[in-house]
C-alpha cells in the first residue's frame, strides 16, 4: 500500500485517501488555430504517455484532505515515492539512469 | 531422459474447427513434425502407470539458440506461444524461436483468473474474441493436451439501471454479431447461483444480467504448456531465461535481437511482451500508446462446490468463479497507477472483497489464501494492438490489458497469419496502432467495467 504525504496541506495517508491522475507535466499542444495542431502531437497528447520502469512523475489528488492536486515522483518498480511537490514547484530531475524510457523534456518554470 | 528426435513426412490436413454455430473456420494445416511427441491417451496413461509415471517425455526441449531464425518471438506468454504454434502449423514456418526473460507462462498468462467470454460490444472485438472462444472449444483435442476448458456459463450481473441498459445494448450487439448471449432476470440468476443475494435490502440489488452460456474458464498454465509442447513438437525453439536487451536494425529494417546469449538474427521479429511492451518498443525506437498497471487476483481456501458459473459484477469491480480444486478465484479492478512490480496494494482487493461479501454473504467467513499481481498493458480504448510497426519486419501484439487470456488462441491465429504474410490478417487489421492517430477507436472501456 502506498503511503502518501500531501505537500499542500501536509496530510499523510494511504493510497485509498488519494487519487492518481496519471502522468504529470503533459503539455497540451495548444494553438490559437486548432488546425495548426498536427495529428501527431494531438495523438501524443491524448494517448502516448511515458511508461517508464523506474522513476516517474505523476499527478495525485488529496481527495480526503484539502482536495488539491499535487505532483509526485515515484519509482514504478520499487513503488517508492521519491518526491512530493506542489503544482508550480520546480520539477525534480529523474534520479540516475535507472529508467529505460527517455522522458519527454519537462516544461520548465512555473505552470498553472 | 533424452528427447528423441526424428523427421516425419509432411502431411497436409484439412481440418474444420467449428466451435458452435457462429464461427466455422476452415483451417488448412500443414504438419511438419520435427520431433516425435508422445501423445497423451488412456493407453499412454496406463503404460506409464506401469513405470510409476517416471518415464514421461519432457514437454519441450531446452535448446541453445541458433545464430539465425526466420522469425523470433519475444515473450513466451500465451500469445507468443500460440503465435509460434500457428506459424508452424498453419504456415509451415518452423524455423522460429521464442525468447523469454523468465520461464514460459510466468507473465500474465500464469497469473490471470482465466475468464473466457466474447460478449463484447464492438464488431471488431466480437470477431476476434469469438474466433478465440470458438478455438478454445476444440483446443484440448487440437493440442492433445487437457486445457480444462469449462464453458460453464458466465453472468455479468447488473446492479444499476445504467448497467442494465448498457448490457441490454451488449445483448443486441452480440445478437447481430451471432454471439449467443441474452439478458436474464434476477429469478433466473438466483436459480443458477443460489448463494447470490437478491433480497430487497441487498446493498447491491441484482436487477438482471447478461448471460453467455458458452463463456467460462480454462486452466491458464495448461494453455501455455499445451501451446509450448505443440510448438516445440513442430520444431520451434523455446528459449527461457533469455531476455531481449536490444532490437537490431539496419536501414529501418529489423535484423535480429540482442540477448545475454549473444545476437540472434532474424528478418522478422515479434514483440509479445504484455506489460513490458514499452521496454521493447523503446529499444526499437518508437513510442506505444500503452501504460503498464498492476492487476491483482486472489483465491480463497478450497471449499465444496458452491458456484458453478462465472459471476462478474461490474459496478462493484468484482468477479468470482470456483476452480476444480475448490478455491474461489476472485479478481477486480487494476491498481490505478503505473506499476512494474508484479504486486499491488491492499486497497484494490479490499474494495473487491468488500463488495463480493455483500453480493455473496456466505463468503464472509472464508479465509483468503493467496494474492498476487501481474503487469497489464493498458491502451486508451481497452482494445489490443496487433500488427505492423514503423520498423520493417517488426511486429507487435500487445495491449490485451486485463482481458487477454480469453484471446490467446484467436490472437495467436491471426498474428501468425499477419507475420507470415507481412500484412494484417483481416480480423487483426482494425487493431492496428494507427487507429489512435485516426480517432478510430474500438472502445471497449465499458466491456465489463471490471478487469477480467
Ligand atoms: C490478475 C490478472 C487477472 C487476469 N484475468 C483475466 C481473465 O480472467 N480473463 C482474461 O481473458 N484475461 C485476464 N487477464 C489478462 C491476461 O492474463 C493477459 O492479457 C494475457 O495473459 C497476456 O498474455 P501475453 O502472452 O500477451 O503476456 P504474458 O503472459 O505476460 O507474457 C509476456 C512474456 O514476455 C516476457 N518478456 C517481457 N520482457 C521481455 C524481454 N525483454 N525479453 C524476453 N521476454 C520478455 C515475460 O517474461 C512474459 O513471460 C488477467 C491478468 C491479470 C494480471
Ligand atoms: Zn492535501
Amino acid at each position: 500500500m502506498l503511503l502518501i504525504t500531501c505537500p499542500v496541506c501536509g496530510a499523510v495517508g494511504d493510497e485509498s485517501e488519494f487519487h492518481c491522475g496519471g502522468e504529470a507535466h503533459v503539455k497540451r499542444p495548444a494553438s490559437s488555430k486548432p488546425g495548426n495542431v498536427s495529428d501527431e502531437s494531438q495523438y501524443e497528447y491524448l494517448y502516448v504517455r511515458n511508461n517508464p520502469r523506474g522513476p516517474h512523475r505523476e499527478m495525485w489528488q488529496c481527495v480526503r484532505g484539502c482536495g488539491k492536486w499535487f505532483n509526485a515522483m515515484r519509482d514504478t518498480l520499487s513503488l517508492q515515492f521519491l518526491a512530493f511537490y506542489k503544482i508550480g514547484d520546480p520539477i525534480p530531475p529523474l534520479p540516475g539512469k535507472k529508467s529505460a524510457t527517455k522522458t519527454r523534456t519537462p516544461i520548465q518554470g512555473r505552470r498553472k | 531422459m533424452s528427447h528423441k528426435s526424428s523427421f516425419m513426412s509432411k502431411k497436409a490436413v484439412d481440418r474444420t474447427i467449428s466451435g458452435d454455430n457462429t464461427f466455422t473456420h476452415r483451417l488448412k494445416c500443414t504438419y511438419t513434425r520435427k520431433n516425435i511427441m508422445q501423445r497423451f491417451s488412456i493407453f499412454s496413461l496406463a503404460r506409464n502407470a506401469l513405470s510409476y509415471h517416471k518415464n514421461w517425455q519432457e514437454h519441450w526441449r531446452s535448446p541453445e539458440p541458433k545464430p539465425e531464425y526466420d522469425v523470433i518471438i519475444i515473450g513466451a506468454g500465451g500469445h507468443g506461444l500460440a503465435t509460434a504454434y500457428y506459424l508452424a502449423k498453419e504456415h509451415g514456418i518452423t524455423n522460429v524461436c521464442i525468447l523469454d526473460k523468465g520461464w514460459l507462462g510466468g507473465g500474465n498468462t500464469g497469473r490471470n483468473t482465466t475468464i473466457i467470454r466474447s460478449n463484447y460490444l464492438q464488431d471488431e472485438s466480437a470477431a476476434i474474441y469469438e474466433l478465440s472462444r470458438s478455438l478454445y472449444e476444440g483446443l484440448s483435442r487440437e493440442l492433445n493436451y487437457n486445457i480444462m476448458f469449462s464453458p460453464r456459463g458466465l453472468i455479468n450481473v447488473c446492479a444499476t439501471e445504467h448497467e442494465m441498459r448498457a448490457f441490454q445494448r451488449h445483448a443486441y450487439a452480440n445478437k447481430l454479431a451471432g454471439i449467443e448471449t441474452r439478458m436474464i432476470t434476477p429469478a433466473e440468476i438466483k436459480k443458477m447461483v443460489p448463494i447470490i443475494e437478491t433480497g430487497k435490502n441487498a446493498r447491491y440489488p441484482i436487477l438482471g444480467g447478461l448471460y453467455q452460456p458458452r463463456g467460462g474458464v480454462a486452466r491458464h498454465d495448461a494453455v501455455a504448456w499445451g501451446y509450448a509442447r505443440g510448438a516445440d513438437n513442430l520444431g520451434v525453439d523455446i528459449i527461457q531465461n533469455c531476455a531481449v536487451t536490444g532490437i537490431l536494425q539496419r536501414r529501418g529494417r529489423v535484423v535480429g535481437v540482442k540477448t545475454p546469449k549473444g545476437e540472434i538474427k532474424a528478418k522478422k521479429v515479434a514483440i509479445v511482451t504484455a506489460g513490458n511492451t514499452t521496454m521493447l518498443t523503446d529499444m526499437a525506437g518508437f513510442k506505444m500508446p500503452i501504460e503498464s498497471l498492476g492487476l491483482q487476483a486472489l483465491v480463497s481456501e478450497p471449499i465444496k462446490p458452491i458456484i458453478d458459473v462465472v459471476v462478474m459484477a461490474g459496478t462493484v469491480h468484482g468477479y468470482v468463479s470456483q476452480s476444480d480444486k475448490g478455491e474461489l478465484v476472485i479478481g477486480g479492478g487494476a491498481d490505478p497507477y503505473n506499476n512494474y512490480a508484479q504486486r499491488g496494494g491492499i486497497t484494490s482487493w479490499e474494495h473487491t472483497v468488500r463488495a463480493l461479501v455483500e453480493i455473496f454473504p456466505v463468503f464472509s467467513r472464508l479465509n483468503m489464501m493467496r494474492h498476487w499481481g501481474g503487469i497489464v498493458d493498458m491502451t486508451g480504448d481497452r482494445s489490443p494492438i496487433i500488427g505492423l510497426t514503423p520498423v520493417k519486419g517488426l511486429f507487435v501484439n500487445c495491449g490485451w490489458g486485463t482481458g487477454g487470456f480469453k484471446a490467446i488462441p484467436g490472437s495467436g491465429f491471426v498474428f501468425a497469419d499477419t507475420i507470415a504474410n507481412g500484412r494484417p490478417h483481416p480480423i487483426a487489421a482494425p487493431f492496428n496502432m494507427d487507429r489512435f492517430r485516426e480517432g478510430r477507436l474500438i472502445d471497449e472501456s465499458a466491456a465489463a467495467a471490471v478487469a477480467h
